[in-house]
């Protein structure tokens, strides 16, 4: 299965490296990772997906809190979350293709954000499903390029991931029904 | 006040509480070195790092305080990792320093230049490159903080040499730990512990399996409570011996690959197995798939990552042990388990082949004899056995009765060769009224056996038992049985380990008859200065029993032989 996690860790050199070697020596693949700023300059937030069955995901989320490092980790697999990814697609795009590939376009709600004699390029939003999606329809055209950001989430509602909390978020966590370290 | 950052080093140090440092200087860790003239701070001085890093870590093993080592940039800071990587896979609180190349050098493959907090991220707790002197005071501190804290294990602290140079104002207080996403203080929740005790109530073959975190958490007391009043028999992990004595009734022993045939069978047989601070290591575990095949389990232990990591555990308690079981004992209730006691006295009974009788009496000296007249000769005062890894260090846990925590120093985790003497050292230097004795292999003894000069140097009276089989002998016994007795490059040339001793001024003595063994041990013990004994015992011996490597733990391969029955063991 496939697990998102959320990770808020303290903005310092080599943290990267930290968590991302922690994946490795512990033999999880990563799936995405994206890290970029917060509201707080001192606090990084990380969007992680590993395939993972309920047991090593314990274990992932155990393992990041071992990292000095890490000041929040919150496995929001099951939680109503809106989960982004961008994708910027160069297709070719020669005489009547242009006229399809930008009516696909339309349909994705994607934006058509560089035209240039021979190709588009089209920027598309969403989970990855939608670009996925996107993608085949565009695959008969000539995709010449792609990029991705890889995911990032965020809970649905009011509750936040926020690192604010003094309260020990291991014990929090270990109070909810679903994340728990005994079984 | 300003002060240097190679002053500030001493300075925390000393302010942590550090009275020796076991280090190697070099180019980039000289402004520190420089500055401990004016230093309270003991510097003894190895001969190779990766031994300063083992008494760096057999001084926290016997003490239960901070192991300092200290080294300069590239090949000093390297020959650290086998040390800091046995450090961090037992839990053992060291801080490593390193010197490194001035921080506008860094990334320049400059001479002696190596990315050490690179090297070490997986094998440290947590590490430092410190590149400012203004971050060096704090840096320091939390490296103190984070070494002892929670779950134990080595620290590496990597400063510049241009950070040891520059001064800044050093303010002690100002300087604290700032590590908001560290928490070394977990607590179980209240529904854990009416699980947990529910499930220890209605247990009727209960067992208690004890590792090193007893030792670490102090936990030894409420242990030695926790199995009397609930009348639950103690297994060990062989970093656990010595947490609970040796002779006390509930005590079965070690578990394990080399464990005692019944206390294996006892885990097999279990209803509930209460794991106190220890990992179910594949050692202890033999095959995942039929280990404790009937036991519901409870597994206490201060780090959450190790919860159901290779046994699927039924109530994890995440705390400190101590803690954890000072909750607990107030609401255990004493109930009579003479029937299961009574089993497990029948499996004892049944299979009481004790390994020492039944070694031929062909004039031969047996490694077992030797660790047990040794055992004999040295119970009851206050020794410490500090062990290398082989097959000497399965019969040292077997036949040498540990009743005192941090008695025996081993390397378990890593099973590193070469750990014994310079561990001793360290254990000696902590503990200079205790009594020393190393037990080492002749394979191990030759990879940091130059640290013989370090403990003359210091003046330490340790006395080194050389269990010489001229092979490697645990190699030699996978060998025997799993690979049709192909002795590849496993018999060594020795050289002449008297000779040797010789050279360093160390006295000497070589025994190759059971008779010569008590008079050897005794005299060692009476002569002031360092002894080396040179054990020539057996040399295809086979430490018994075994669990083959990935076998069920219950079935053992034993030695072939008679059942004699005799007070040899006591």
């Amino acid at each position: 299965m496939l697990n998102t996690y959320v990770v808020y860790v303290e903005n310092k050199p080599g943290v990267l490296t930290r968590v991302a070697s922690l994946f490795r020596r512990r033999a999880f693949n990563i799936d995405s990772l994206t890290v970029g700023r917060t509201e707080k300059p001192e606090v990084s937030r990380m969007t992680i997906t590993v395939e993972a069955d309920p047991d090593q995901a314990r274990r992932i989320e155990a393992n990041l809190y071992k990292l000095v490092n890490v000041l929040l980790v919150e496995n929001i697999t099951t939680a109503p979350a809106i989960v982004r990814d961008l994708a910027m697609i160069k297709v070719a795009a020669m005489h009547e293709a242009r006229s399809h590939v930008l009516e696909l376009a339309s349909v994705f709600r994607a934006r058509v954000v560089d035209v240039a004699p021979e190709s588009l390029i089209i920027e598309i939003t969403g989970g990855d499903d939608k670009i996925d999606g996107l993608l085949e329809m565009l695959r008969p055209y000539g995709v010449l390029e792609m990029v991705r950001t890889g995911i990032v989430a965020m809970r649905r509602g009011s509750k936040c991931s926020s690192v604010v909390s003094t309260a020990n978020p291991v014990a929090q966590l270990a109070a909810d029904d679903d994340v728990q370290y005994s079984v | 006040m300003k002060k240097t950052g190679a002053q500030i080093i001493w300075e925390c140090l000393e302010r942590e509480g550090v009275t020796h440092v076991f280090g190697y200087p070099g180019g980039a860790i000289l402004p520190a070195y420089d500055a401990l003239k004016h230093s309270r701070v003991h510097h003894v001085l190895v001969r190779h790092e990766q031994g300063a890093t083992h008494m760096a870590d057999g001084y926290a093993r016997a003490s239960g305080q901070v192991g300092v080592a200290v080294a300069t940039s590239g090949p000093g800071a390297t020959n650290m990792v086998t040390g800091i990587a046995t450090a961090m896979m037992d839990s053992s609180p060291i801080v490593c320093i390193t010197g490194q190349v001035g921080s506008k050098l860094i990334g320049s493959d400059a001479f002696q230049e190596t990315d050490i907090t690179g090297i070490t991220l997986p094998i440290t707790k947590h590490n430092y490159l410190v590149t400012h002197v203004g971050d060096l005071a704090r840096t320091l501190r939390e490296a103190f903080y984070v070494a002892r804290s929670g779950r134990p294990g080595p620290v590496l602290v990597d400063i510049t040499k241009d950070a040891q140079q520059s001064a800044c104002e050093f303010d002690w207080e100002s300087a604290a730990p700032q590590l908001p996403g560290y928490r070394p203080d977990l607590s179980p929740a209240s529904h854990e512990y009416e699980h947990a005790l529910q499930l220890i109530h209605n247990a009727k073959r209960p067992v208690i399996l004890l590792g090193h975190g007893a030792i670490l958490s102090g936990a030894m007391r409420e242990v030695r409570d926790l199995a009397e009043r609930a009348g639950i028999p103690v297994a060990l992990t062989l970093l656990g011996l010595g947490a609970l004595s040796a002779s006390h009734p509930l005590n079965l022993g070690m578990m394990g690959m080399h464990g005692e045939a019944w206390v294996n069978h006892t885990i097999q047989e279990a209803d509930l197995l209460i794991a106190l601070g220890m990992r179910f290591d594949d050692r202890v575990t033999g095959n995942l798939k039929t280990y404790a095949p009937t036991a519901k389990k409870i597994h206490v232990e201060i780090d959450p990552a190790e919860i159901n990591k290779n046994v699927k555990v039924d109530v994890a308690l995440v705390g400190d042990l101590r803690e954890v079981l000072r909750e607990m004992l107030p609401r255990i209730e004493s109930i009579d388990r003479s029937e299961w006691l009574d089993f497990i006295d029948g499996l004892k009974g049944q299979s009481a082949v004790r390994d020492i009788q039944n070694l031929p009496d062909n004039g031969h000296l047996y490694a077992a004899h030797v660790i047990n007249d040794l055992w004999r000769e040295t119970r009851g005062s206050n020794t410490v056995v500090v062990t290398d890894v082989g097959q000497h260090q399965m019969w040292e846990a077997q036949y040498y009765k540990h009743e005192e925590p941090r008695s025996l120093i081993t390397s378990g985790g890593l099973g590193t060769m070469g750990f014994a003497l310079p561990a001793a050292i360290g254990v000696k230097v902590a503990r200079p009224e205790a009594e020393v004795w190393v037990v080492v292999g002749d394979g191990g003894f030759q990879m940091t056996m130059c640290e013989l000069a370090t403990m003359v140097q210091e003046n330490l009276k340790i006395n080194i038992a050389i269990i010489n089989n001229g092979y490697l002998g645990m190699v030699r016994q996978w060998q025997e049985f799993f690979y049709e007795r192909n002795y590849q490059a496993t018999p060594l040339l020795n050289p002449d380990f008297a000779k040797i001793a010789e050279a360093y001024g160390i006295r000497t003595a070589t025994v190759t008859q059971r008779s010569q063994v008590v008079p050897s041990v005794q005299s060692a013990r009476q002569n002031d200065g360092p002894v080396l004994i040179n054990f020539q015992v057996e040399q295809e011996d086979t430490v018994y029993p075994m669990v083959a490597a990935g076998a069920a733990l219950h079935e053992m391969i034993r030695r072939p032989g008679p059942i004699v029955e005799t007070a040899a063991d006591e």
